[in-house]
C-alpha cells in the first residue's frame, strides 16, 4: 500500500500538525513515512504545502511526483488548486471551504468552488464551523484531518492516538477538544460519501 | 530498534550528539537552523554540558568550532549556504591547519530559493578548500554519516563539509539511533608549526593537504555513501545527493532498467565512474545545486555522451524532481492536470500587529517628502516591507550590507542615506560597516528595527539588542544624542515620524533604534508563562 497526500493551506494554519498526527499513526502502524515540510519565510503567512507519502515499501523520494497524488488536504480552498498538478487523475481533493484573503488578486469563491467541482468529487467541508462547534476556529485543521481519514488508510483509532500524543503537552482541554473536531470531520465526510453511494 | 521521525537537520543533529561533539557553534539560517535547534533543546545536551549558545555570525562560529577542535574535543558547525561566504575564510584555512578533535560543518544548501538570495552550491566550496564532502541522500543516512564524518576528521585531521539540501534538512522520516559515545578530553597541544599560518609553516602544510588528496579519493572509493545500482539498459545515472532519491523513484514508478552511480561522497571516486561508463552508452549527470562534476565528467570522458543540466536534458536552474529525471531519461507521460488560472500567488507577509509594518508606515510618509526615496537593507523579517503594501526597501543583498551600501551611496552623493537593519543582522555584520561610517562622518541615518530576536528563522537569542545595542553603537563612536530610541506603534506615528525627520535632516551619522518585541515571541513568552508580554 502507499498513499501520497499533499497537505496545503497558508502559514499558521496549522498544516505542520495535520501532517505530525498522520506521520505519528502510519510509525504507530510500522509503516515507512516521509514527509517534506516548509520552512522559513513562507511561513509567514504565505503558501504552505506539505508532502506526505506513507508506505508499506521503501520510499525513495521525500517529493511526491506530479500527477500521482491520492489526496489533497488543503485547510484553504485556493490552496487546494495550487497543487492540482500533483493530483493523480484517480485523487481526491479534500478542503476547507473558508478563504484567507491576504493578498491582490484573490478570486471569487464561486470560481474556486467550481474549478474544485472540475476535478471530480471533491469534499468541501465547513471547517470553520465544524471547529467553532468543537469549541475553537484553531481547530479547523484537526477537522480537515477528519474530513480525509475515510479516504487514508489509516485507522480512526490510531489517528486519535496521534493527536493525543501531539496535544498531550497542552492539556487535557485541548486534546479533547480537538479530537471532537477531527470526529466531527470524519462524521462530515461519512456523511457525505453515504450520500454519493445515494 | 525505536525509529525517530526526524527532519534531516535534526538527523545531522542526533548524529553529532551521538559522535560525542562538546559543542555546536552556528548562526541561524534556513534550511539550517534546526540542527542546532535540536542540539539545544536535547536532554544530552544538558546532562553532558554540550556548548550550544548561537555564536554571532557564522565566522564567529566556525573558528570557536576550531578552537574546540584545537583543544582536542569534537566540535559541529552548522549554517546556511551564503553563511559559508561569511565563515568561507577560516573554513578554506582550516583545512591548511587541519583539526584536532573531529569538526565537521555542516552546510544546508536551498537550491530553489525557497528562503534565500541564491542557490549557490557548497560542494564548490569543499573541493575549494580540498576536503572531503559527503552529501547523504536520505535521513538515515544523514544520521549515519554524520557520526563516520567525526571519526573521517580525527583520522585525517581535516575538517570534514557535510553538505545537505532544503528537501533533505526539511523532510522528516524514520531515523534510528546507536549508543551515545563520550566525548574527548580536553586535549590542547602546541602546534605552532601548524597553526601558525606564516608563509613558511602555510607553504609545508599546504603541500601536506595535496599529498592527502589520493588517500582521499580512496575513501571515496569505499565508502558506503558511495555505491553501485546495476541494471541492464545502455543509460546510466550518476545521481548526487538527493537526486539519487528521484533516480530510484524514477526507475521504481516507470520500470526503466538504468544503472545507477549514488554519489554520496567526494572528491568523487573516478574508478566507479569509469565502471558505470564500461556498464553504459549514455550517463546523465543529475546533481542538486551546479553541475560541478558535470562538468569534470565532460573533461574526463570528453569522447562519451553525457547528459545533464549543462546541455539541458535538466534544467539549468532550481531543484531536481522525480519528473525531471524522468523526462531526462526519455519518460513520456500526459501532462499533468494545468493549475487554475484563478490561482494568485500568495506571497509571505509581514504578521499583522507586527512592529515593522509601523516603522515602515511612519518611514514611508517621512520619505515621501525627498525627491530620492532609496531606502537600503537587508536580510531578516524586515525584508518582507520590500512587498507590497509597503515597497519600502529597496536593497537586500546579503547580511550587514544595508549600512555599508548606504554608506557608499553616501559618498556618492546620494541624499538622504537612509537603511534599516535588524538587531541580529546589525551584530551579525552591521557594526564594523556602522564603524566605517562613524570614521569618516558619513551622513547616514542608520535605524536598526531591534525587535529583540532573531525572527525569520523563528526567534533564537539575538546577541545585542535593547539597551546592549545602544552602548554597541555609542562605544563604536556615535554620539549620544543621535541615539534616537523610538516605539513602532500605531498610536506614535506622529512622534516617530518627527524623530525620523530629524535624523535624516542630520548632516552625520545617526542611529534610530526602533524596538518592539517581535509579535511572534511576544506571544511564545506569553504561552509560557500565563502572562501578558509587556509592549502588547
Amino acid at each position: 500500500m502507499q498513499y501520497d497526500i499533499i497537505v496545503s493551506g497558508v502559514g499558521g494554519q496549522g498544516i505542520l500538525s495535520i501532517a505530525a498526527v498522520i506521520d505519528l499513526a502510519a510509525l504507530h502502524c510500522g509503516l515507512h513515512i516521509h514527509q517534506a515540510e516548509v520552512h522559513g519565510m513562507s511561513q509567514r503567512g504565505g503558501a504552505v504545502q506539505s508532502h506526505l507519502r506513507i508506505s508499506d515499501a521503501e520510499i525513495h523520494s521525500g517529493l511526491i511526483t506530479e500527477g500521482t497524488a491520492d489526496i489533497i488536504l488543503s485547510v484553504e480552498p485556493l490552496e487546494a488548486l495550487r497543487y492540482l498538478h500533483f493530483l493523480s487523475p484517480e485523487g481526491r481533493i479534500v478542503t476547507a471551504t473558508e478563504t484567507v484573503v491576504n493578498m491582490a488578486g484573490y478570486p471569487p469563491f464561486e470560481l474556486i468552488e467550481a474549478e474544485l467541482r472540475r476535478t471530480g468529487s471533491p469534499v468541501l467541508v465547513d471547517a470553520a464551523a465544524l471547529a467553532r462547534e468543537a469549541g475553537s476556529a484553531k481547530t479547523s485543521n484537526m477537522v480537515m484531518l477528519g474530513a480525509a481519514t475515510p479516504f487514508i488508510a489509516l485507522d480512526q483509532d490510531i489517528l486519535e492516538a496521534g493527536i493525543i500524543e501531539l496535544f498531550e503537552t497542552k492539556g487535557e482541554k485541548i486534546v479533547a477538544m480537538n479530537i471532537d473536531a477531527f470526529r466531527k470531520g470524519v462524521a462530515f465526510s461519512q456523511q457525505s460519501i453515504q450520500q454519493t453511494v445515494l | 530498534m525505536k525509529k525517530h521521525l526526524l527532519l534531516g537537520a535534526e538527523a545531522v543533529a542526533s548524529g553529532a550528539l551521538d559522535a560525542g561533539i562538546s559543542g555546536v557553534y552556528a548562526y541561524p539560517g534556513t534550511p539550517s537552523t534546526e540542527i542546532t535547534e535540536f542540539i539545544r533543546k536535547s536532554r544530552e545536551t544538558a546532562e553532558r554540558g554540550v556548548h550550544a549558545s548561537w555564536s554571532a555570525n557564522e565566522k564567529t562560529a566556525y573558528e570557536a568550532a576550531l578552537g574546540m577542535s584545537y583543544a582536542g574535543k569534537r566540535a559541529l558547525s552548522a549554517m546556511k549556504h551564503v553563511g559559508l561566504n561569511v565563515a568561507a575564510d577560516a573554513f578554506i584555512n582550516s583545512a591548511i591547519t587541519g583539526v584536532n578533535g573531529g569538526l565537521v560543518l555542516a552546510v544546508a544548501d536551498d537550491p530553489s530559493m525557497h528562503s534565500s538570495q541564491n542557490e549557490q552550491d557548497s560542494r564548490f566550496y569543499g573541493r575549494f578548500a580540498m576536503v572531503p564532502v559527503i552529501e547523504p541522500a536520505s535521513q538515515q543516512e544523514l544520521y549515519d554519516a554524520t557520526v563516520r564524518a567525526f571519526d573521517l576528521s580525527e583520522s585525517l585531521k581535516l575538517p570534514v563539509l557535510l553538505r545537505l539540501t532544503t528537501r533533505l534538512a526539511h523532510s522528516r522520516a524514520g531515523v534510528t539511533r546507536v549508543a551515545a559515545r563520550d566525548e574527548n578530553s580536553l586535549h590542547a597541544e602546541y602546534a605552532p608549526e601548524r597553526f601558525v599560518l606564516m608563509p613558511h609553516n602555510a607553504r609545508r602544510q599546504y603541500a601536506g593537504l595535496l599529498g592527502k588528496q589520493e588517500s582521499l579519493e580512496r575513501l571515496s572509493g569505499s565508502s558506503p555513501l558511495n555505491r553501485m545500482i546495476p541494471g541492464n539498459g545502455s543509460t546510466g545515472v550518476l545521481a548526487c545527493g538527493i537526486a539519487f532519491n528521484y533516480a530510484m523513484e524514477a526507475k521504481k514508478t516507470f520500470g526503466l532498467d538504468i544503472s545507477v552511480l549514488k554519489i554520496g561522497q567526494y572528491p568523487l571516486p573516478r574508478h566507479m565512474v569509469e565502471d558505470l561508463f564500461a556498464r553504459c552508452e549514455t550517463v546523465l549527470v543529475a546533481e542538486e545545486g551546479y553541475p560541478i562534476y558535470e562538468e569534470l565528467l565532460r573533461g574526463w570522458f570528453d569522447d562519451r555522451k553525457i547528459t545533464g543540466r549543462m546541455d539541458g536534458a535538466l534544467p539549468r536552474a532550481g531543484e531536481l524532481t522525480t519528473s525531471l529525471l524522468a523526462e531526462a531519461l526519455g519518460v513520456k507521460r500526459p501532462a499533468p492536470a494545468a493549475i487554475p488560472g484563478i490561482v494568485a500567488n500568495r506571497p509571505p507577509e509581514l504578521c499583522r500587529g507586527c512592529g515593522h509594518r509601523d516603522l515602515f508606515e511612519a518611514l514611508n510618509r517621512v520619505m515621501e517628502g525627498f525627491e530620492n526615496r532609496h531606502v537600503f537593507s537587508d536580510i531578516g523579517c524586515y525584508t518582507l516591507g520590500a512587498l507590497p503594501p509597503y515597497s519600502a526597501i529597496h536593497t537586500c543583498v546579503d547580511m550587514g550590507a544595508a549600512i555599508t551600501m548606504a554608506k557608499g551611496a553616501a559618498d556618492a552623493g546620494l541624499r538622504p542615506a537612509v537603511c534599516v537593519i535588524g538587531d541580529s543582522t546589525f551584530t551579525h555584520s552591521g557594526m564594523t560597516g556602522l564603524l566605517d561610517a562613524v570614521n569618516e562622518q558619513t551622513p547616514l541615518t542608520v535605524i536598526i528595527a531591534d525587535n529583540d530576536t532573531t525572527a525569520m528563522t523563528g526567534g533564537q537569542a539575538s546577541a545585542a539588542t535593547g539597551s546592549k545595542l545602544r552602548s554597541i553603537c555609542r562605544g563604536l563612536g556615535v554620539e549620544e544624542a543621535r541615539i534616537r530610541t523610538i516605539v513602532p506603534l500605531k498610536q506614535n506615528l506622529e512622534e516617530n515620524m518627527a524623530t525620523l525627520r530629524e535624523e535624516i535632516a542630520f548632516p552625520g551619522i545617526s542611529v534610530v533604534l526602533a524596538v518592539r518585541e517581535c509579535i511572534e515571541t511576544a506571544a511564545r513568552k506569553k504561552r509560557r508563562s500565563g502572562s501578558k508580554p509587556a509592549n502588547q
